[in-house]
């Protein structure tokens, strides 16, 4: 059922021949790929392949280091990122990391609403609030933290930490939330949390998800890229993917044979 | 979700920039105001200094003040040296090596050896305070020590005291965390032939680790090499060469101390200083690099 | 066992002078070395060492700072910040009569050129001098624990939009905090005792000073100064501002190694 409706989807992200070198070194090579709204799309193959390079590209982070040189476009509701202010662009693509990285010098409350802080918006007590209560509901921890929300984000087990830097992620109500092997540190009870409430988000926000597990990505993503040695391999609807593939190289990586 | 769009909407962004350039380029100019004394204090002293370093400047002793005067009224280069002074460092600093190196070799050992015992961390600590003890109290300490009690009058052992406190933490230190840095197995693979626990090590870790102790040593000397303060209360000075260890010595920055204080011997003070740097500062690099090379 | 000594002697060294003035050596303003009349009182020079070492960290602090966030934020591993890096550790290196001269004769005609006053001596300028002297001391553990904090705190918050700024005020400082005030604290033990520098530039009055710009005299400088002059009871009290200056610096650097101690 969801696939009937992702295909009527219009994309939200396209990325057009986007290319990615650290210091002269092409870790991604010209990937242009169409990323649906509301859906779940993953990006996997072996580690080194480029995907979390691809991935931190939409948000500009590689900016932030001199020696990563971007070429290509992504456009973003038809408007490229590179032509919006890499400040306003990331409130528009949030981002959830490989460890939980809660703020440990903030309180759950201040962690959630960080995004605003951090941007100088001004908000009222009560709008604040209504934000935090939300964005923790979105993620199922208000009622496990309702209590504690002026304690320390870092008290928290690893599961809840990553969904409360979810829902900081999410308190800025983001159109692409981008999450890099946001499962990777977490034991399967949370893990399964976690894969849960992405399916539950893609009602609202579209994800991508890096993930170097086959059977994550074909549990919880509609879309599925397959990438090998920077390049695209293949792209297509996961269902496809992991019953029919295409390329050979998708085929063994499916079926164990490297990575 | 439509408040929160409005909120999102919010734009600082232009201001938030101009503040974040501002601050980046604050924090340029201020790192280069920090810079900028060594730069300054090396340069005024090479142009100063440089004129009076030649050969007898190291090999003869200090003029006194009138033939100094003499000399600079005639507008000629001050003669003789500052022999005694090299001569007063050199022997303290061997002194005080001699006295510093084996206690902080040991009590390295016993800090590494002891881990988490009380006893190591009292000592961990009594000689990490000792460290921030300025040298000027150490210098009274020696004084109190020395002077009255051992050699009943300023000495060169008296001067060497003080600065042997001055270096010991500094050698426990890098002692014990050199130890600590060699891999545990290989103090395993030498009790598993069959050695001595003692000769393990002395015969395996030190000599290991000796790169490390030697950037340790070094680190100290340089800096016991520029102290005055202390002594000025314990070596005094001297205008001879002296190699008796319970009589008055000299020392370059005590000499740098005498020329200041005597308005005719100004062009001394910039060669000494220069010459004093130089030894410093080499020292300096020299046992940061060997310390990088490690790494 | 050396540390026990240490402060045996001390305590030993000063007891003539505690006996005769009492606690009041402590608060007593008056040092008057005039035979028969003989009184001392370490206040001036207690006060003295407080408004040098005072006035030198916050001094040092706009630079210290900004130059820790060079070298540890902005151009961390860096070559710039390797030189960088190394001429502030040189800083450490220049040996303290060397500070002394070069304030004697440029920074303190500068400072007679300014306008400050007088001949150029006084707490103002030896502060000037202790503060370039600390600034390696106070730059060394923040740079070290500014640059430990994790990359993917910061990373969190650039994704949210923030800048670089904006980051290092709500991300990195609250997480270096400790470090960073523990190198204050250190850098300031090291202020209180300097000697030759201070004493060569702080005019070597024996009075309680008035102003930051009046002269005055260290704990420390007043030992170097009167040492050579010194016998029986002024001997002694020099002895005993030694011993207070001996546990002042001692618990300063206690507590900068407990704050760091914590941290771990």
């Amino acid at each position: 059922m969801t696939n009937s409706i992702a295909e009527v989807k219009k994309p939200i992200l396209s990325i057009k021949d986007l290319s990615i070198a650290y210091d002269k070194h092409y870790a991604v090579k010209n990937v242009s790929v169409e990323i649906k709204k509301n859906t779940v799309t993953a990006i996997m193959g072996p580690s080194g392949c480029g995907k979390s390079t691809l991935l931190r590209a939409l948000n500009r982070m590689h900016e932030l280091y001199e020696n990563i040189t971007t070429e290509g476009e992504a456009l973003l509701n038809g408007q490229n990122i590179y032509d919006i202010s890499p400040i306003k662009l990331r409130r528009h693509m949030g981002m959830v990391f490989q460890r939980p990285n809660p703020f440990p010098t903030m309180s759950i409350y201040d962690n959630v609403i960080a995004g605003y802080k951090l941007n100088g918006i001004r908000t009222k007590k009560k709008e604040r609030d209504e934000i935090v209560e939300r964005s923790l509901r979105d993620v199922a921890l208000w009622d496990e933290v309702k209590d504690s929300l002026y304690k320390k984000g870092t008290f928290l087990s690893g599961g809840q930490q990553q969904r409360l830097c979810i829902a900081r992620a999410l308190a800025f109500s983001p159109e692409v939330i981008l999450m890099d092997e946001p499962t990777s540190a977490l034991d399967p009870i949370a893990t399964s949390k976690v894969e849960d409430l992405l399916v539950k988000l893609k009602e609202n926000y579209t994800i991508v998800l890096v993930t170097h597990n086959m059977s994550q990505a074909a549990r919880i993503s509609d879309y599925s890229l397959f990438m090998y040695l920077g390049e695209l391999v293949e792209y297509g609807k996961t269902k496809n993917m992991f019953t029919n593939p295409i390329d050979p190289r998708t085929e063994e990586y499916l079926t164990g044979k490297f990575g | 979700m439509e408040a929160i769009q409005a909120l999102k909407n919010q734009d600082h962004s232009g201001r938030r920039q101009l503040k974040d350039k501002l601050f980046f380029y604050g924090i340029i100019v201020l790192s280069l105001v920090t810079i900028s004394p060594i730069i300054l204090i090396i340069s005024k002293l090479v142009v100063e200094g440089y004129r009076q370093i030649s050969l007898d400047f190291l090999i003869q002793t200090t003029p006194d003040t009138f033939e100094a005067m003499t000399a600079v009224s005639n507008g000629e280069k001050i003669p003789g040296g500052i022999a005694n002074g090299i001569v007063g460092t050199l022997l303290m600093v061997v002194l005080a090596s001699a006295m510093a190196i084996p206690i902080g070799i040991l009590t390295g050992i016993f800090l590494y050896e002891n881990q988490g015992k009380f006893m190591a961390n009292l000592t961990r600590n009594i000689s990490d305070i000792l460290q921030g003890i300025p040298s000027i109290v150490l210098g009274l300490i020696s004084y109190l020590w020395v002077v009255k009690h051992v050699t009943s009058g300023f000495s060169a052992l008296a001067g060497s005291v003080s600065l042997a406190i001055m270096m010991l933490p500094m050698i426990v230190r890098s002692t014990e965390e050199t130890l600590k840095m060699i891999p545990q197995t290989l103090k395993e693979a030498a009790l598993a032939l069959g050695v001595p626990y003692h000769k393990v090590i002395l015969r395996v870790l030190v000599p290991t680790g000796f790169s490390g102790l030697l950037t340790g040593i070094l680190l100290g000397i340089s800096r016991i090499l520029g102290e005055t303060a202390p002594l000025l209360l314990t070596a005094l000075g001297s205008s001879v060469i002296s190699l008796d260890i319970t009589k008055p010595t000299s020392a370059i920055p005590l000499l740098i101390w005498e020329f200041y204080n005597d308005p005719n011997m100004v062009d001394l003070i910039w060669s000494s200083s220069l010459l004093l740097m130089a030894i410093v500062l080499i020292l300096n690099i020299v046992s940061k690099q060997i310390a990088a090379k490690r790494k | 066992m050396l540390a026990a000594g240490m402060v045996y002697s001390l305590v030993g060294g000063s007891v003539p002078a505690f006996k005769t003035f009492g606690l009041k050596f402590i608060v007593s303003g008056e040092w008057d070395p005039t035979e028969g009349r003989e009184n001392y009182g370490a206040l001036p020079f207690i006060v003295g060492t407080l408004m040098t070492s005072f006035a030198a960290l916050i001094l040092c602090l706009p630079l210290s700072f900004a130059t820790s966030l060079f070298l540890g934020e902005y151009f961390r591993g860096t070559r710039v910040a390797r030189i960088l890096g190394l001429l502030v550790d040189l800083l450490a290196g220049i040996p303290s009569i060397v500070y002394g001269l070069w304030g004697f004769y440029v920074l303190r005609p500068a400072m007679i050129e300014l306008g400050f006053g007088g001949r150029g001596f006084g707490i103002f300028t030896a502060s000037l001098i202790l503060a370039v002297m600390i600034i390696p001391y106070a730059t060394s553990l923040s740079n070290e624990i500014i640059s430990m904090v994790p990359n993917d705190l910061k990373e969190a918050a650039y994704s949210l939009g923030a800048t670089r700024l904006e980051v290092i005020s709500s991300v990195t400082i609250p997480n270096a905090r400790s470090g960073i005030v523990a190198g204050y604290i250190l850098a300031f033990g090291r202020a209180l005792g300097e000697t030759m520098a201070v004493t060569m530039l702080i005019g070597n009055t024996n009075l309680v000073p008035s102003s930051f710009f009046d002269t005055g005299n260290t704990m420390a400088s007043v030992i170097a100064n009167q040492f050579g002059e010194a016998d029986g009871l002024k001997l002694s009290s020099l002895i005993a501002i030694g011993l207070l200056l001996f546990l002042i610096t001692g618990i300063i650097n206690a507590v900068g190694k407990l704050i760091i101690k914590k941290m771990n």
